[in-house]
Parts: C-alpha cells; structure tokens; sequence
C-alpha cells in the first residue's frame, strides 16, 4: 500500500531518567556539585517506529518495560533524551481516565475543563455535551460533584471526554481495564468505530487476548527496546514466551549447539534484500545465514526453513540437504531460498530455521527477527483462493484479490 | 493535509496560550474557592472593608500617621500590592500543584502561572469596585477626576511585572523547591519596601540627598503603588512633619518612573519566558 502514510515516527528514541535521588534543592545541589549527577536509568533505548494511518497498534511488553514512557514521549508530555518524534495529526491521549479533574466541580463543568484541556472550544464542547454525558451514562449525575462519584463513573466520564475530541490519533495507555463490563464492551465499541473511521490507535495493554482481537499489529518492549513489531499473534506469542507464560510448543526453541550461532534471516524481492510486503505473484527471497564451527559442519545433515503465518501455523516448507551445503568448509555460510511465485496468502508471516543432524535431531532453532506481510486480495481467511459460486439465480465467478483492504469494507 | 508536528513544534506549541483554556481555569480556580461557602463571593469583597476599618482604626487613631483618610490612601496602593503579592504566590506552586495533569495530560503549560495572574486580576477589579464605592459612599469621591487614567497604565505595568515574575518563579519552582520560601521572604520584604503603609515622601526625604530616589523606582511596584495612590486617593494633602503625601501632584512624575518599571519588567519578562520555557521541557520528569 503506497499511499499509507506515517503519521508517527520515531527514531533512535532513547530516554534516561536520573536516579531517585534527585537534589530538589540549592543547598543540595550545591553540596553535590562534582559529584556527578547521580546514575541514570535508561527507560528507553534505539526506539524505531513507524505507524501508518489507520492501523491500531498493541504496546505490549513487562512491567517497567518502557511502554508507558513511550507513550508519554509520543504524546509530548516527555522530551526524549535522543532521538526524534514527529506525530502528524490532531492527537488525543489518555493516559489516565479523569487526569485534571477536579473532585470539587460538577461533571458538567469538568467536562468543560477537561476539554479544553484536551484542545476544545467551548462551543465544540457545547455541541458535543450531551454525547459525551450520554457515552458516560452520567445525566442524573451530571450535576453533582465528581468527588462523590464511584471510580467506574469517573472513568466512564474521562474516557467520554477523551474519545469526543475527535483525534486523528488516539494514544491509551491501560484504561480500557477498567470500569465494569458493559463499559468496557461500550469503549471497543468505540475503538472498533475509529477503526471503520481510519484512525490510528496505540494503545499499552496487559489484555494479551485485546492485542489478539483488535489490533492488526503488536510492538512488544523489553528493558525499553523494541523485541518484536509486527503481527499481534506473534508478538503475544513473544510475550508470553518473555513472560514464562507461553503455551509449551511441540518443539520448543532451545539454545543451538555451541558450534552453531545464527546470524540474520533476511526475506526480499532476491535472498539478501529485506522487504515487509508482498503480493501474490511477488519473487520472495529469503536469506539464512549461518557461523558453523569445524567440529559441527561435517554433522550438519539439513538447513530448513518453515514459514509460518499466525499462531506458528507452517505454511510451507524449503529445505536444503547436506549435499548441496559446505560440510566441509566451515565458517560463515549463506543459504538462499527463493521462491518465484508468491502464493496467495493474507497476514503476516515469519521464517523459523531449523538445522538438523544426520541422526534426525535438531541441532538448532532460530526464527526471523522481522515479520513480513503478504496482501492478497480480500482479508478474511489465510489463502485468496479464486472460486465459482452457483446460486438458483445462476453460476457467477469470484475472483480473488478484487477487493483490496482488510476488513474496512 | 494533516499537521506535521516534530519535537521542536510540540515544544512551542505547548508555550502558546489558549485563552479559553486560561478562562476555564480561571473559572474553575473562582468555584472552587468558593464552593460550599454560603456568602461565596461576597467574602472577597468584605476582605477590603474589614482592612479598610481596622487600619483606619490602628494607623489614624492609635498610631496617628498623620496622613488623612488613612484607610482610602492604603487600600490604593494595598488592593494593587495584595493582587500582585497573592498571584506570585500562587504561581509559585502553579506547576508543582498541578502535578497530575502535568504529568498525564498535554496542554500549554504556559496557562498554569497566567492563570494564578487572571484570578488576582478579577479579585483586584473587584476589590477595586469596593474601595470607590465606600470612597463614593462616605463622600470622599476624590478619584473623579483625570488623574485616575494614571490607572491604566499603572496596572498594565502591574500586569506586565507579576506575569514576568510569575513565569520565572513558577518555572524555577519545578527544580529548586527553595523558590518558595525565597518568595514567601521576598514578598513579606516587598510589602514594607513598597510606599503602602508609609508616603513616599519619606522615602523621597531619605534618599534624595544621595541622588538615589530614582533607584528606588526600579523596582516596578515601587512605581505602581505610587501611581496608583495618585489615580484613587488622588488628593496631596500636605504631612504634619513637612511634605507631602503624595511624591507629586502631576503626571510625568508618575509616567517616568512607571516607563521605568515597564522597562525592568520587560526584562525580566524575557528572562522568565526563557527560564519557564527551558524548564518546562522537563516539567513532568522532575515532578
């Protein structure tokens, strides 16, 4: 999709934090003046993204990960220490539900002031008002002061507000846990709308089976590095398996044989180039690179790779036998798999490489660092197969890959 | 075309002021003082008669300054005093109190310290309203005349000052908590170094033979309350030890040294933009 437009992009973000012990005072400072400034905690380091209007973006990753800050960057509220932002378009954050209310007003007058906080007149607020009171379900309540408001209110009427500002892009960070059921239905309502609408969303989440759902993208960080970005299945997947909590897979990845270390897997138009997407029909190169030690090369019997669309299904398989590699040359070795045709798939996919010994066993797993995607024609279901249909009313054909998009109808 | 936004315009983006934000601040900062009080606004208003009777009472019949309508000559310069000292104030602690939404919510920072300026504003007018009311009522409506257009600019140097000063404090507040106790000091001080309580004839007494009577006037207040003393209580009755009350009975006296005040507060205003516009890049990591 050429036209896709990135609307927010960072690169090489870093932030550091100072140390807890900070000198909030002269006497203070002046006492600690040449002794440094204290240690720094680097929240996040070599954060590169882009995301492309009308995606909706999971940002996963463990407690202290540095999603949060992420997100507080990429909103403006954080300067990053290295590293460049650039946001395009009218953004809305909601980083915590009811964030400048104050306890004393009514919800009437909150509203107003948290609009325009948030960037609106007053005479858009006018117009939005009873919307806003109807999303949050507040009208008996509207009028009474919010410090007597339960906390499913609260956010009910935060959330309201935040989702009336219209943005193009809306950044959340964990607010959709809240608030009882129905609510929670009510805002993936709304975020399904701003889907059909083409907004581009990003929100932080713990929900790993919300990334599932919603998103058609998942960024996973780890001690504030990007481990993973690209499709949700599989960066929940990568989670899970960061967080211990992975499902036992038939074969697990284990660590390779001391004499076998991976280099990069790399998938392109030819093996060697890199490229994200792809058609059907598109020449798809993958390039396998290997360091094999003396004592390993002459035990290497296959080099396999599998590629694997979402929840680790094989999709196909190419494989190269002991015949066809330098067993007898160690060293670093380049194996290069092109495929001319691609088939006609839909979703994002990955290669997993697999390296096997004359006895059968697995010498070593590794699987690609990037995902790539293949768009061919309609969304829905893993193939576009072409196929006739006939009906009382008569036979028509159905091609595949007539109508482009996912899902948006 | 969407807007494009890189670090730089987010940054100066957030400095700009939206004045219905500022309004709604404002507005809010006004109901909630005054939420859940019965007489509400009304005690702002009541603030100045209580002043105006018990100075009259401790500097006219105990203390016996001397000067005539004590009460009506300190409200003059105080009401200006009190809006400038309480806005200070307030911005000192306008970012530090407001942590939450620094730290959660992306807006111009630059309304934080404006509004503790707006709200003193509207309690000065109003105050403001009470003094020449009582003046009018009790027949002393010696403001009527053209020397209270001295006013004008008289609190648009007030304005210019307390918002330069409010930027500097506020921003400078964030890191060195030490700010505002250095405030709470500064503004105890500048209350007795300003013409408030006194005329400023004695200043002019004491400092002229030195040749120093105009560096008196560098700082802005100093010019303020002057002015403002010549626009409300307006008469220049002569002081029983020599002198008078007021500096001068003209104008230019007045225009010059608020000219003067206008220049510092100009610079200090860009020196307190400065300040709050590096700081506050940081505002929601140092808080």
């Amino acid at each position: 999709m050429a036209e896709e437009n990135v609307v927010i992009s960072a690169r090489a973000v870093g932030k550091s934090f100072r140390g807890s012990a900070r000198a909030t005072s002269l006497k203070e400072r002046v006492l600690r003046m040449g002794h440094g400034t204290g240690e720094r905690f680097q929240a996040l380091t070599d954060v590169t993204l882009d995301i492309t209007a009308g995606h909706t973006v999971g940002l996963i990753g463990p407690n202290g990960s540095g999603k949060s800050t992420l997100l507080k960057i990429l909103t403006g509220i954080l300067r990053p220490s290295t590293g460049t932002v650039d946001v395009r378009g009218r953004v809305s954050s909601l980083l915590e539900l009811g964030a400048g209310f104050n306890g004393e007003l009514s919800g009437r007058d909150n509203i107003y002031l948290n609009a325009s906080l948030l960037g609106l007149s007053r005479k858009e607020t006018d117009g939005l008002f009873d919307s806003i009171v109807a999303f949050a379900e507040l009208e008996d309540f509207i009028d009474n002061p919010v410090k007597h408001y339960s906390s499913g209110m609260y956010v009910r009427l935060g959330f309201a507000v935040a989702v009336h500002v219209d943005p193009d892009i809306l950044l959340v960070d964990e607010v959709l846990a809240v608030g009882d059921e129905a609510f929670a239905k009510k805002c993936l309502d709304k975020i399904a709308e701003f889907q059909r609408d083409g907004r581009t969303i990003l929100f932080v989440t713990h929900s790993l089976d919300l990334v599932d759902q919603i998103c058609d993208r998942g960024i996973v960080l780890d001690h504030g590095r990007v481990v993973f970005d690209g499709d949700p299945q599989f960066a929940t997947g990568t989670l899970r398996a960061l967080l211990g909590t992975a499902e036992p897979t038939v074969a697990p990845p284990e660590d390779p044989e001391p004499g076998l270390v991976f280099g990069d897997i790399t998938i392109g138009d030819v093996p060697g180039t890199t490229r994200g997407d792809f058609r059907a029909g598109d020449p798809v190169g993958v390039r396998v690179e290997l360091a094999v030690s003396a004592a390993t090369a002459p035990r290497i019997a296959a080099v396999v790779a599998v590629v694997m669309g979402a929840g680790d299904i094989p999709v196909w398989v190419m494989q190269v036998e002991a015949d066809a590699l330098p067993t007898d040359r160690p060293g670093t070795w380049t194996v290069d798999f092109a495929v001319a045709d691609c088939p006609p798939l839909y979703g994002a996919f990955q290669v997993a490489v697999r390296v096997d010994d004359v006895e059968g066993t697995i010498m070593g797993v590794t699987r690609s660092r990037d995902t790539f995607w293949v768009r061919s024609g309609q969304a829905v279901g893993l193939l576009a197969v072409p196929y006739r249909v006939r009906t009382s009313s008569g036979e028509l054909e159905q091609q595949a890959g007539t109508s482009a998009g996912r899902g948006a109808g | 075309m969407a807007s494009t936004s890189t670090t730089q315009d987010r940054a100066r983006e957030q400095g700009r002021v939206r004045w219905e934000l500022l309004a709604g601040l404002v507005r809010k900062d006004l109901k909630v003082k005054y939420q859940g009080s019965v007489l509400g606004f009304l005690w702002s208003l009541a603030n100045p008669l209580v002043v105006l009777v018990v100075y009259t009472f401790v500097f006219q019949v105990v203390l016996k300054t001397g000067i005539p309508l004590f009460g009506f000559y300190l409200l003059s310069g105080l009401l200006v005093w009190n809006s400038f000292a309480g806005a200070v104030s307030t911005a000192t602690g306008a970012v530090v109190g407001n942590a939450g939404l620094v730290k959660k919510v992306r807006f111009p920072l630059a309304v934080l310290p404006l509004s503790a300026v707006g709200f003193a504003l509207i309690h000065f007018a109003l105050q403001l309203v009470v003094l020449l009311a009582a003046m009018t009522v009790s027949g002393h409506a010696d403001f009527a005349g053209p020397q209270i257009l001295l006013a004008v600019p008289a609190i648009a140097v007030a304005v210019l000052f307390t918002v330069a000063l409010s930027f500097l404090v506020a921003g400078l507040n964030v890191r060195y908590r030490d700010t505002q106790h250095v405030v709470e000091v500064a503004l105890l001080a500048g209350f007795w170094l300003n013409p408030i309580v006194y005329s400023v004839s004695l200043v002019r007494t004491a400092l002229e033979p030195h040749g120093l009577f105009w560096a008196y006037f560098l700082n802005p207040m100093a010019g303020v309350v002057t002015a403002m003393q010549r626009a409300f209580y307006a008469r220049n009755p002569a002081l029983p030890g020599g002198g008078t009350v007021l500096a001068d009975s003209g104008y230019s006296f007045y225009l010059e040294k608020l000219g003067l005040g206008a220049l510092v507060s100009a610079a200090l205003l860009v020196l307190g933009l400065w300040v709050y516009r590096r700081m506050s890049a940081d505002f929601a990591e140092e808080l």
